[in-house]
């Protein structure tokens, strides 16, 4: 789960980590006057949206009097900022902050992940900020330093100093950066973080390390623990069908496609994508209704499926190990008797019963097209979507 | 022999008053399953369909032997559930539970480290299917029927993905040696490569079809090992071709977020490495034929 800039920043202040002062408005007079609370002649009024690249799309401006504030945020509230993170969609500016410019005379990177290989926490670390890590790693790698960090006993001082050094952090300036990677591992480590980065992380011209950016994101495996975590969850940054499926205990992630999936199981949903994309199609969505596939569950993803208008085509695949394919067909026909759908239906089953289950949706007089294998059941999607919508193109020409 | 589990494991369920968990025990015991005790806190000497319940790993295995595990346990109280198996002295577990948190599990990997390796318990999962010797035994949830006994040792992270497989071979009437589940989470218990090495040296696995999908290093680790140790033949399928940058697809591990985490990536390591690679999940059984069609010529 993904916060907002000022939510990483309260966070880590809490931890000892220093950030400018700052305050966050919901209106452009409210931006204004926070400005005038704030104190000095310079500000940064910065759009608070998901997702990194925000100074580049015009997310972030540099303001120095009440009416260039008001001008700047006005721009941005109600607005979808794009950036080269978050779709050709763009996520909407709801909230802005307000930050008292600050004079700096060096920019530094630093970021903790959860290192798949190490199976450990691990710092990196570059004294090339202000570019996006990936850039770093392709123009100054040799920049870039990494540390992990050993569960049992946690980062230990001398790391932190190692990395500090390796920065180039001037000698009276050590502590303080030993504390702001201690501050950031612990509240990676109490807050069950899964990546923390502070970009850039800047020395200031009057001796202080800084967090002008911050970016936090959490493992929701492990909100259960964390309530206050779980409360700073913004859905006006989340597609609103996945903000959906999430609440209702589904797993889907909406696409540019035209062929809705249902399918049980995650690997095998997201073989069912690949197949229809071999196929020539493109698949609408990633859903994962869950190994059970009850009824109730089959019903549910249809709705959701639905709901996503470019959808012209859906394609069910189930592998039915412990339950049967006569029950999960039962279900289908269910749900599709309750809730007609107008748009073609391929159902493909597979597993315990997989001839029950076909004649129960041959006998539905349901216009299911049946399929034995993924392939097939891929290709057969794409055929009656192309046919779909050559029926729908005839109609509107008439 | 089989890798990790036989028809002599002894099997403790960790967890086995919860439906589920009650619900698999039976089917594993059906399959011929030597499930010999449950572990619960709190319900020691309670019996679950004849099988006594023990309030400790450690008395279970006391008790009855055990030297397998199958953790069935809600998230937030798993990983203290895994720790407790490898201190009790059980030898192979098998978490099922899918949702533990990832520190959790970083936690339970760095507490395993402290048995020396020749008592270090050897954990698949979490977030898996479980493992099963067709015709042997079953620690898991996966559907015994759809397993012929045979030469093809099957590792995969996804569970029915791995069905769709098992279903091809046994539509082909081609069996498996063991099918080992290393589970959908970015931090496991056991990695491809890991399993690779036991398939490797198992007699009776000729042929390895190993099931992968994005995001994490496992499966580009698996190929510098199939390339540098490996002589039996190796076939793959990667799942996630279609799936878009940063976002997890399911499994918290299936999210691309560095270099050669991408399935277009992963396929072109592994077929580098000489793996032959099937290009839809449809060919998955008649590639394998294949593969053992020819060398056997």
């Amino acid at each position: 789960m993904d916060i907002h800039e000022y939510q990483a920043k309260e966070i880590l202040a809490k931890f000892g980590v220093t950030v400018p002062p700052g305050a966050l408005a919901y209106s452009p007079e409210q931006a204004a006057y926070r400005a005038r609370e704030l104190g000095g002649n310079r500000w940064i009024v910065k759009a608070q949206v998901h997702a990194g690249g925000r100074g580049k799309a015009g997310g972030v401006k540099l303001c120095n009097s009440d009416h260039e504030i008001q001008d700047a945020t006005n721009a941005m509230f109600g607005q979808k900022l794009v950036t080269h993170q978050t779709g050709p969609e763009g996520k909407g500016i709801y909230r802005v902050y307000v930050e008292a410019a600050v004079e700096f005379n060096r920019e530094l990177y630093l970021g903790f992940v959860l290192d798949r290989s190490s199976q450990r926490v691990m710092i990196v670390a570059s004294s090339e900020g202000g570019m996006e890590i990936e850039e770093i790693s392709e123009n100054r790698p040799e920049s870039i330093i990494r540390a992990t960090v050993e569960p049992a006993v946690g980062l230990q001082d001398f790391q932190a100093r190692e990395i500090a050094y390796a920065l180039g952090i001037p000698p009276n300036m050590t502590q303080q950066m030993v504390r702001t990677l201690q501050g950031c591992y612990r509240a990676f480590r109490e807050l069950d973080a899964t990546m923390v980065e502070i970009n850039p992380l800047v020395i200031t011209n009057d001796d202080r390390i800084l967090a002008l950016d911050a970016k936090m994101t959490f493992d929701t495996n492990a909100l259960f623990r964390h309530p206050h975590v779980a409360e700073l969850r913004d859905k006006s940054q989340e597609d609103p069908r996945e903000s959906r499926a999430a609440d209702r205990g589904l797993a889907y992630i909406g696409l540019t496609g035209n062929i809705g999936c249902i399918v049980n199981g995650a690997g095998l949903a997201m073989a069912t994508m690949d197949t229809i994309k071999l196929a020539g199609g493109e698949p609408a969505n990633f859903l994962d209704i869950g190994g059970g596939a009850t009824p109730e569950r089959v019903a549910k993803a249809f709705r959701l499926v639905m709901s996503d208008s470019s959808v012209q085509a859906i394609l069910v695949n189930i592998f039915a190990g412990i339950n049967r394919c006569d029950w999960v067909a039962e279900g289908v026909v269910q749900a599709l008797t309750a809730n007609p759908v107008d748009v073609p239906v391929i159902v493909r089953l597979a597993g315990t019963n997989v001839e029950e289950g076909q004649a129960i949706l041959a006998k539905s007089g349901l216009p299911i097209i049946r399929a034995n294998t993924l392939m097939e059941a891929a290709e057969r999607s794409v055929m009656a979507w192309k046919n779909d919508r050559l029926q729908n193109t005839k109609v509107r020409a008439v | 022999m089989s890798i990790l589990l036989d028809k002599q494991s002894r099997v403790i369920v960790q967890g086995i008053t919860g439906r589920m968990a009650q619900f698999h025990t039976k089917e594993m015991v059906d399959y011929g399953t030597n499930v010999v005790g449950g572990v619960v806190p709190g319900k020691g000497g309670e019996t679950v369909q004849g099988i006594p319940v023990f309030n400790t790993v450690k008395e279970a295995v006391a008790a009855t032997g055990a030297d397998a595990s199958l953790v069935f346990v809600p998230p937030p109280f798993a990983a203290d559930s895994i720790m407790e198996a490898a201190d009790g002295g059980i030898r192979y577990c098998v978490c099922i539970t899918d949702g533990i948190p990832a520190q959790d599990m970083i936690r339970v990997k760095r507490y395993m480290m402290r048995y020396p390796r020749e008592r270090r318990m050897v954990l698949t999962g979490p977030n898996c299917a479980g493992t099963i010797s067709p015709g042997k035994a079953l620690l898991g949830i996966m559907p015994g029927h759809i397993f012929l006994p045979g030469p093809v040792g099957i590792v995969g992270r996804s569970g029915t993905l791995g069905y769709e497989a098992a279903q091809q071979l046994k539509d082909r009437g081609i069996g498996v040696s063991t099918s080992v589940g290393i589970g959908g989470d970015p931090i496991n218990g056991s990695s491809f490569r890991d399993i690779l090495e036991r398939f490797e040296a198992d007699p009776d696995t000729h042929i390895i079809c190993m099931i992968g999908e994005i995001g994490g290093p496992q499966e580009a680790e698996a190929a510098a090992y199939i390339q540098e140790h490996m002589k039996k033949p190796v076939i793959a399928y990667i799942a996630g071709l279609t799936a878009p940058k940063g976002r997890t697809m399911g499994h918290a591990g299936a999210i691309i977020s560095a270099f050669g985490e991408s399935a277009s990536e992963k396929v072109e390591i592994l077929s580098a490495a000489g793996v032959t690679v099937a290009e839809n999940p449809s060919v998955i059984g008649e590639t394998v034929a294949r593969v053992m069609a020819r060398k056997a010529a």
